[in-house]
């Protein structure tokens, strides 16, 4: 069992000595971001351009859906959102600290990447995992 | 080249049939789409079929096995929700091509209930309701609240397409359901994601259609073209790359490439079609394919569900079948079963529900990961 909690995703970096980030890939010739690691970009089909960009910790909500209904053992409600990073990367998550409540939340409402334990989920050898989180930006 | 023809169509009533097997379903529709021309399965030269849910199984020899094992080629097809539309359009093509005169598609799913998708593993952890949700109904809200942001689209907008779905499938004997749900049983339904409640979600059923698709040639030759529609169009799109589309499915940029591909390969434009059989997979969808499918200009898909202009009767009616909404979806199928309801418009034997007049009808699938499928057919 590891004695540090494993990154739920391929994309989110845990350094030894620092706070964890996500990485994200940008391409070189055209410029196109995506999260996780390739050698090939989708967008202009270049290879051997992307190269490894640490993503802000900031953000607007682009889209999302309250989630009532999930699999057995998900706990609902929750906010799946959509969120565009300042360097225009696109990324999916929960958006916690907020109401799911259509009212309160607002398109382009500046959030930010906070990262913490993945709702007590750890896997079959009993490791913990370090996942990411958005919520609202404090004024 | 000459052009390909629908000759013989049909598809079984949609429920859930739990005793039969998913070979056995596909063989009831096959049969009937033979019976719907006079043909047999000795006249057929191939057999395109559809299935995702046993993608392994070779469901198409298993068919023939319900049907006659005549020996000749099956292809089985599995392309998420355009499956159907995949199937039928692999026919069309060998037969454009030359290749064949008569062949036979298939499309069968049999379903449980239930939530579709869910965020895919890969670590050690379930990330679904973690990293947000990778269910249908959340996904398709997403996209839905995407057209929110940019039109204003509201609840109870998307909630009307619903209210409609559900009418039409009161006059179509072969839905799941026929049942009424006026604007405020939809609203007040168990929201499923917002904005999509439970009677803003496609009904999971077992199902199965099929098609005969025969040359010009052999369609004159054997006196089928009385009833026969021909295929204008048939488009398969890919997603073209798009900025959000690794954390948000693009329905919108393959939709509107293949409608567009399609209306070219016609020759005619959107204003030209009668009636139109889209995937309204929730509800939250069919908004967003007026726009894509050109019937309407960016921004009034809003106005289009409002003034009636997508119901019976308006000026271009969608889904008059029940859609996926209410007369049900399964998966496979569902590509072939809208070729059917649209030739049957076509064919002026659509009873109730007809589209009076109708020349020319456009069906539209799509399925996530993306794949998106047209096909636009022709009165002869």
């Amino acid at each position: 069992m590891s004695a540090k909690p494993l990154p739920a995703v391929s994309y989110l970096k845990i350094p030894d000595d620092g706070d964890p980030y996500l990485e994200g890939y940008q391409c070189g010739a055209c410029g196109a971001t995506f999260l996780g690691e390739r050698h090939v970009c989708s967008k202009c089909g270049a290879r051997d351009q992307m190269k490894p960009k640490r993503l802000p910790n900031s953000g607007k909500l682009y889209s999302y859906s309250i989630v009532h209904r999930s699999f057995p053992g998900i706990q609902v409600p929750y906010i799946s959102a959509i969120v565009d990073l300042d360097d225009g990367t696109a990324i999916k998550g929960n958006l916690v600290n907020i109401d799911p409540d259509p009212e309160k939340i607002t398109f382009d409402m500046p959030v930010e990447v906070i990262y913490g334990d993945a709702l007590g989920r750890k896997d079959r050898e009993g490791n913990s995992y370090l996942s990411y989180f958005f919520q609202p930006k404090s004024a | 080249m000459s052009d390909a023809y629908v000759v013989g169509v049909d598809m079984i009533k949609f429920g859930r049939f739990p005793d039969k097997t998913v070979p056995q379903l596909g063989a009831q529709a096959a049969l009937m789409a033979l019976d719907d021309c006079g043909l047999t399965i000795n006249d057929m030269e191939a057999l395109y079929c559809g299935n995702l849910g046993q993608a392994a199984g070779m469901v198409g020899q298993r068919i023939l096995q319900e049907i006659g094992q005549t020996g000749i080629p099956v292809v089985n097809v599995s392309n998420a929700c355009a499956t159907g539309a995949t199937a039928f359009r692999e026919g069309w093509a060998a037969v454009k091509a030359g290749l064949y005169d008569l062949v036979l598609a298939v499309g069968v799913e049999q379903m449980g209930k239930g939530l579709l998708g869910g965020a895919g593993g890969g670590s050690g952890i379930p990330r679904e309701g973690l990293l947000g949700s990778g269910t249908m109904p959340a996904v398709f809200a997403e996209a839905g609240l995407e057209h929110s942001r940019k039109h204003g689209t509201t609840f109870e907008q998307f909630a009307k397409v619903s209210v409609k779905n559900h009418h039409h499938s009161t006059l179509n004997p072969k839905a799941m359901y026929q049942i009424e749900t006026p604007l405020e049983v939809v609203m007040n339904a168990e929201m499923i994601s917002y904005p999509n409640t439970k009677l803003m979600c496609s009904v999971n059923v077992d199902g199965s259609a099929a098609a005969v698709i025969c040359s010009e040639k052999k369609a004159r030759e054997l006196g089928l073209l009385k009833r026969a529609v021909r295929v204008r169009a048939s488009v398969l799109t890919s997603d073209p790359w798009q900025e959000r589309d690794l954390v948000m499915p693009d329905v919108n940029s393959c939709t509107r490439l293949a409608a567009r591909k399609a209306y070219d390969m016609a020759g005619i434009g959107a204003e030209d079609i009668d009636l139109v059989e889209l995937h309204d997979c929730f509800a939250t969808a069919e908004i967003l394919h007026y726009e894509n499918l050109g019937l309407c200009g960016d921004g009034e898909a809003g106005r289009m569900i409002d003034t009636g202009e997508v119901a019976l009767g308006g000026r271009i009616p969608v889904n008059v079948s029940g859609g996926l909404l209410s007369k049900g979806h399964p998966l496979g199928a569902t590509g072939i079963a809208n070729i059917y309801e649209v030739t049957t418009h076509l064919r002026g034997e659509a009873g109730k529900r007809q589209v009076e007049g109708a020349r020319l009808g456009l069906t539209h699938v799509i399925g996530l990961g993306s794949a998106c499928g047209i096909h636009i057919l022709e009165k002869v």
